[in-house]
């Protein structure tokens, strides 16, 4: 095994270099994570990262849940998009249970999804700003963070960590005032972004600071597995919303921005053509969006409402089995992926029969793609490694799990 | 139509004596009025709730407008540490030296169920709470708690700041209660 | 996936090692292939060069514990992005002595994901740059992902488990 960094001797030649802490709490680092940081003078030679700082269990937490209940976990792991963690865990579910589910159902689905996906990436880009010295940018992009925020309100309840959605559809349909809120979104956003892109895209300073910085090669992402904007950035077009469409996305028309060097800009852009994207896929699903139940037939799994459950007697027996767990799960290993907002989320899941899984794993694109991280910071100066950092979108919470 | 008028003050004057050109009161209410009215604080920000804190920061929510304008990285420069998320077993040596680099007056506000209690992770990796380790003065319950409660929250530290005696931080049941943590 | 793409895997792994898979199934539509555990970089790694698979792209690696079974699992799951066709392999080791070689000369991605597996399960891959612990505190002795470490933290005094009963 390797001696840590921190314990190496120093080398022969005439040059010492210097070892800096970054982090676990540190403020420009977005999240607890630590990086030993090898310097000579203020170029970095070697990284050695350290993570685990937020490490909660969750896959041993799984094993201990029923399937309802696994949904407040997926919350929290990549919490700036909680809905697609959640919406990928039901659809997880749904494949093990063969469920059908309906188009009503798969198209609010993809609007919820496409909402989530546009809130992470404005904290991202607005990030970005943030580290090269633009606060303006930050400050205009969370307000509308705050249209998205209630407009989950307005459908689950919560803001943030949103437990939206059942196994089989939704709790309920969305409300006229959803929709206000949700057209609302979609006339406020675009100009507030097309404000955001005139500041920062032709910027002189940020361009500088930007191009050039923490690239990565087509080749060396591959290998690395990464996927997401990250990858996209390096120039390779996989988007699982494409290579393998799931909730209706085949009947949306959208394109894929891919970037050509895997630098910092290059994955600000493909954030920024991806939020222009979302909307002209919330627009299109809003468009056509067909009438029909918001949920699917399937009682063993979907409480019935509360009025047959005081009434009738299979729904009362229904209720009971569903709340105390004695519904029969099949046995098998399912493995489903969601394009979330960090990259290719991935759900493995083994079932054995019982109330909970056997073995749930995660594939969670932050922890795939942060290896990289000492392989992109290597020759450049401090400032850009956290510029880099910060361009990765990297979520405390997905990364430790 | 009647509507009432209420009148809202961010800071009520203390009692005292007063005069033209001179208002006599005692030192500890002017201290507690200054130091209320602007408190540093470092944003110990690790999971969720760190992204809830910053919509508080944000335009809409605003906790600058109570002077918390500046927030302080460095515990040397911060008077209140405000623990949001998750604290891991990894991580409660790093929270700790956080804390102890903190000079006097210095205040702990505990934002969200993880931090107060462990919240939903009840596993073998994870801190049942950071009053295990660091005294706290305000819990704020949540999960996340919404930016209404924190800034709830940092109002009741307002008040804990505001009528604080001078002498409570040389006082021998503080030294106790530090010492109860292990903290000279 | 058409019965012609999985016999052509399957065909691709048995002329270079053949005896090496003990069965093939699709599970839910996905080609799930347990192999015996000797071989199973080389196995990747041809998968990875052969002209008609070229599996060039590592979605996940995980480790399953069986407790009836007395094994430990390893899940590796390979991607080719130009066909999108996806493959998952199983090997079984047994649990008192689960070692298997690295999979980073091949994929740098396995790196992180075998110190979990190592973190969690306990199983050592020989030929790791750097296997140590990942997640969990480094003086931690036990795996606990495995089946009979419990949930919570034993070390606890103030949970009354009589009033919510476990």
């Amino acid at each position: 095994m390797e001696t840590p960094l921190s314990d190496r001797v120093v080398q022969t030649e005439e040059k010492e270099y210097s070892y800096l802490n970054l982090g676990p709490t540190h403020p420009a680092t977005h999240g607890i994570f630590q990086n030993v940081l090898k310097m000579d003078g203020e170029v970095i030679v070697d990284a050695e990262p350290t993570i685990g700082y937020i490490h909660r269990a969750f896959e041993k937490l799984a094993e201990r849940r029923p399937f309802y209940q696994i949904t407040p976990i997926t919350d929290r792991l990549n919490y700036c998009s909680s809905p697609i963690n959640n919406i990928g865990w039901h659809m997880t579910v749904e494949k093990l249970l063969g469920l059908e589910i309906p188009k009503r159902v798969q198209y609010l689905r993809v609007i919820i999804m496409e909402l989530a996906r546009i809130s992470d990436h404005i904290i991202c880009n607005a990030v970005i700003g943030v580290d090269t010295g633009a606060l303006t940018g930050f400050v205009y992009m969370f307000q509308q963070r705050e249209l998205v925020y209630e407009i989950y309100e307005e459908i689950c309840g919560a803001r943030l960590t949103s437990n939206i959605g059942r196994i089989g559809g939704f709790e309920r349909d969305f409300s006229p005032k959803a929709w206000a809120k949700i057209n609302h979104f979609l006339v406020e956003f675009p100009k507030v972004l097309k404000e955001f892109e005139n500041l920062m895209t032709r910027n002189r300073i940020f361009m500088d600071r930007t191009i050039g910085v923490g690239g990565i090669t087509a080749e060396r992402a591959l290998n690395y597995s990464f996927s997401g904007p990250n990858l996209r950035a390096a120039g390779v077009d996989y988007d699982i919303r494409v290579a393998k469409p799931y909730c209706s996305y085949q009947d949306f028309e959208f394109d894929i921005p891919v970037g050509i060097n895997g630098d910092v800009y290059d994955r600000f852009m493909v954030r920024q053509g991806e939020m222009w994207q979302s909307l002209s896929i919330i627009k299109q699903a809003i468009a056509k969006l067909p009438e029909g139940p918001f949920h699917a037939t399937v009682p063993d799994f979907y409480l019935p409402p509360k009025e047959e459950v005081y009434n009738n007697m299979e729904a009362l027996i229904y209720h009971f089995k569903i709340v105390m767990g004695e519904t029969d799960v099949p046995k098998g290993e399912v493995y489903h992926s969601v394009e979330g907002g960090n990259g290719e989320l991935g759900f493995y899941l083994i079932s054995d029969g019982g109330r909970t899984p056997f073995r749930l794993h995660f594939r969670r694109p932050c922890f795939i793609f942060y290896q990289a991280y000492p392989e992109m910071i290597k020759g450049s100066m401090l400032s850009d490694a956290i510029l880099t950092m910060s361009s990765m979108n990297v979520i405390a919470g997905e990364l430790d799990a | 139509m009647e509507t009432a008028t209420r009148t809202y003050s961010m800071s009520e004057k203390p009692e005292g004596y007063e005069g033209t050109g001179f208002f006599a009161t005692s030192l500890e209410k002017v201290v507690g009025l200054a130091r209320k009215n602007s408190i540093w604080p470092l944003p110990f920000a690790t999971s969720c709730c760190g992204i809830e804190f910053m919509a508080t920061m944000g335009a809409h929510y605003d906790l600058a407008r109570f002077g918390s304008e500046r927030l302080s990285f460095s515990p040397r420069q911060a008077d209140l540490l405000m623990v949001m998320g998750t604290i891991a077993k990894k991580m409660g040596p790093v929270l700790r030296q956080v804390y102890e680099q903190m000079a006097e007056p210095r205040w702990v506000i505990s934002v969200g169920a993880c931090a107060s209690s462990g919240g939903i992770f009840d596993t073998y990796s994870v801190l049942q709470g950071i009053d295990r380790i660091i005294p706290v003065d305000v819990y704020v319950p949540g999960c996340p708690p919404r930016p209404e409660q924190i800034i709830d929250g940092v109002m009741k530290i307002q008040q804990l700041v505001e009528s604080e005696s001078l002498r409570r931080r040389d006082s021998a049941e503080y030294k106790a209660m530090l010492n109860k943590y292990g903290i000279e | 996936m058409e019965v012609v793409e999985q016999e052509k895997i399957v065909g691709v792994i048995n002329e270079k090692f053949d005896g090496e898979i003990l069965q093939t199934e699709m599970l839910y539509d996905f080609l799930t292939i347990t192999l015996k555990k000797d071989k199973i970089i080389e196995v990747i790694r041809h998968l990875y060069q052969h002209p008609s698979t070229q599996f060039q792209y590592l979605t996940t690696l995980c480790g399953v514990h069986y407790p009836e079974l007395k094994q430990i699992a390893m899940m590796y799951q390979l991607h080719n992005l130009v066909s999108n066709v996806q493959v998952r392999l199983k090997i079984y080791l047994p649990e008192e002595n689960p070692t298997v070689p690295t999979l980073t000369p091949v994929f740098a991605a396995a790196n992180w994901l075998e110190r979990e597996t190592y973190d969690f399960f306990g199983v050592i891959f020989q030929g790791h740059p750097n296997l140590k612990r990942i997640l969990n505190v480094e003086e931690m002795t036990i795996f606990p992902m495995r089946k009979e470490y419990p949930l919570e933290d034993q070390t606890r005094e103030d949970k009354n488990d009589t009033m919510f009963g476990r």
